[in-house]
């Protein structure tokens, strides 16, 4: 395992809001490190500092301090135009939600990403058709989101988060909004994924979930209190 | 070959997001169309106003070039203090332009080409039973190439004509259609007190009368010199030495217990300068020699180029009257778009959170916006030009107006539509792209 490289580095990572004249606190001094092909789950109470930590991963957000490095590259200094380029690059998002754009067909919805990093139109439908047939959507591809299941649409997502070859893929609670059939489902796409050795970092309260991810973080006020492997 | 790439990469998103563009404002057709309403009205109305200003001041214009801008036009005023003959003792009113002042601007001012006198009678004509009240034009043979007044049909007396004092006369194109409605006028005779004059030609229409043309009981008090300002298509044209002889220089208006005498050796005279940039210091010398030999103000002095430049000026400020409430309309369907994009804008939000996202730049969610705007403008200014073309001709035909779309009115409208479209669309797109990604995310 410490042969692979590591991917995510946190070093003392800490990020305050200002809530009116309130400071408000959500990561204390965070370090951790994500290595190339793992499966995490990060799980807390709510309030705990999950949302922030995700939201700093994902580079949606700068930390007030410390230091991001991903795959190497510093980013908790990047303007907002290179943080951009990260997340559709680097960046594969799954969230509770599914988040598809609703006047998008599957297929425009896989390619969003694509075309954001100007690929070409012929090369972006042959992935995103590609992608789509990899999660079981190959006959559902001109369908709108409301036309499928939410299970349907938890696919359409992770084939989106999947399209640009992503470094990491964080998911939010992605199971949170199913039935517990396609939760499985959508629970047994990530441990594919997990195999194909893509690294996974899931944010879930459900600890039958974090059961299937090699390791767990806990985080309680912004801070690490548990970093165990299964 | 990224250099090569970069363009043509970017020409084909651009032709995608004006496709998605396209796509969401298809979504909310009603919202779409209505906005756009208001930049249809706007650019339809910039452009029908302008036609309509341009129509009426071309035809004013029209009306004065008609008077030769290279003309100075002289005509004689009875003094205002001096209305009436019993005013003063003398029984003879004496006023107006003489032969005198005519002679000595000719002899004084080089350059100008013709000095043409012209006497004006108000009278009745008669054909058999049918009578005409008009006014009598004592001319020169070359009256019609000095005015720009042609002869329809037959043809203007000649000069041994005028050298002869021969009893003929040209009719104004109103005045044959009255008087001789059925008949072919030229070589019939007509009817002035005890003379009868052969019709030689008729007129081309000059400037119609007007409704508000005085009746004939106002005439005599004050219409002539109303009617002399124009062309007036009840005028008659007879040459000037047979006015002379026929009419004598005393006229004699009788009236209910009373009667007025009124001497006036020439009504009107028109001074052609050669070059146009002449008139306006040959109108001031016109003005001095007059001055000198009128103790009372009894003549007036016209220049059409002035009038001309007035009309000119006046036209301006038509148009900038009408431009700016046409711009007003536009800003109010600009208003009209940001609005809804506004509106649209908070809608979207979690479209713009997803679209940040997936790696979408702050000027990404700027373009796409701004495309919207700019499609609904763009569309709005489209069918604006089309209205805005159309409602001239309707009102040309309904309202027989005389209507003139400039060739630049439509692109100045269309401009200004994309303009309105970019200024009003830059906000709401600016807004979309400052969200927060991480709110924009959280936004239900």
């Amino acid at each position: 395992m410490s042969a692979k490289r590591p991917i995510v580095e946190l070093q003392d990572l800490r990020k305050t809001y200002v809530m009116g004249s309130v400071f408000v606190e959500a990561l204390r001094g965070l370090s951790l490190v994500f290595h190339e092909g793992e499966y995490v789950s990060i799980m807390g109470p709510s309030g705990c500092g999950k949302s922030t930590l995700l939201n700093l991963l994902g580079c949606l957000d700068r930390p007030t301090a410390g230091r991001y490095l991903l795959g190497e590259e510093d980013v908790s200094t990047l303007d907002d135009d290179a943080l951009s380029d990260i997340r559709g690059s680097r960046i594969g998002f799954v969230f509770q939600s599914y988040n598809l754009i609703a006047q998008l067909s599957v297929l425009e919805n896989i390619m969003v990403p694509l075309y954001y990093q100007s690929r070409s139109e012929q090369e972006s439908l042959i992935l995103a058709a590609e992608f789509a047939d990899r999660v079981g959507l190959a006959d559902r591809l001109n369908h709108r989101p409301n036309e499928l299941s939410g299970g349907e649409q938890q696919r359409v997502a992770i084939a989106r988060a999947l399209v640009n070859d992503p470094l990491i893929i964080l998911a939010d609670e992605p199971t949170g909004n199913l039935d517990s059939a396609s939760g499985r489902e959508i629970l047994e796409v990530f441990d594919q994924l997990h195999n194909q050795g893509k690294t996974v970092i899931m944010v879930t309260h459900d600890d039958s979930i974090s059961h299937r991810t090699q390791r767990v973080v806990r985080l309680r006020d912004g801070q690490l209190v548990d970093d165990a492997s299964n | 070959m990224d250099l090569l790439w970069r363009p043509l990469g970017s020409v084909i998103r651009f032709r995608r997001t004006v496709w998605l563009g396209f796509r969401s404002l298809w979504l909310h057709r009603l919202r779409s169309l209505l906005t756009v309403l208001g930049i249809v009205f706007g650019v339809g109305s910039v452009i029908a106003m302008l036609a309509v200003g341009e129509g009426a001041s071309s035809e004013a214009q029209e009306q004065i070039r008609r008077l030769g801008s290279n003309n100075i036009i002289l005509q004689s005023l009875k003094p205002p203090e001096e209305q009436k003959a019993s005013a003063n003792r003398s029984f003879v009113l004496e006023y107006g332009l003489t032969y005198d002042d005519i002679s000595q601007i000719r002899a004084t001012i080089p350059g100008i080409t013709v000095v043409l006198p012209a006497r004006v009678i108000r009278s009745y004509v008669w054909n058999g039973s049918r009578r005409l009240d008009c006014e009598i034009a004592g001319t020169v043979s070359w009256y019609p190439e000095m005015r720009d007044h042609q002869v329809a049909q037959g043809r203007f007396f000649t000069e041994s004509e005028f050298e002869g004092k021969a009893n003929v006369c040209v009719l104004g194109a109103g005045m044959a259609e009255e008087l001789l409605p059925l008949e072919t006028p030229l070589g019939k005779s007509v009817r002035v007190g005890g003379d009868y004059y052969r019709i030689i030609g008729i007129m081309e229409p000059g400037v119609r009368r007007t409704e508000t043309e005085p009746t004939a009981e106002e005439v005599s008090e004050s219409g002539e010199k109303k009617a002399v300002e124009h062309a007036p298509s009840y005028r008659m044209y007879i040459p000037l030495s047979a006015a002379k002889s026929r009419f004598g220089e005393v006229i004699i208006k009788r009236r209910s217990g009373s009667f007025e005498a009124e001497r006036v050796e020439l009504h009107e005279a028109f001074i052609k300068v050669e070059r146009q940039e002449e008139v306006m210091e040959t109108s001031a010398i016109v003005g001095e020699i007059l001055k000198r030999n009128h103790k009372k103000k009894d003549y007036e002095i016209v220049v059409p180029l002035e009038l001309l430049r007035q009309a000119e000026r006046t036209k301006q400020i038509f148009n900038i009257v009408l431009g700016s409430i046409a711009a007003i309309s536009l800003l109010v369907g600009g208003i009209g778009i940001m609005n809804i994009m506004l509106a649209s804008v908070t809608e979207r939000t979690r479209e713009i959170g997803i679209r940040r996202a997936l790696g979408a730049k702050r000027r990404d969610i700027i373009v796409q916006f701004l495309v919207e705007t700019v499609i609904l403008s763009g569309v709005g200014g489209v069918i604006g030009v089309a209205l805005g073309m159309a409602i001239p001709f309707a009102i040309t035909y309904f309202a027989k107006m005389v209507t003139i779309i400039a060739p630049w009115s439509p692109f100045l409208a269309f401009s200004i539509s994309g303009l309105v479209g970019v200024i009003f669309g830059l906000y709401p797109a600016l807004r979309a792209a400052n969200m927060d990604p991480v709110e924009a995310l959280r936004h239900e």
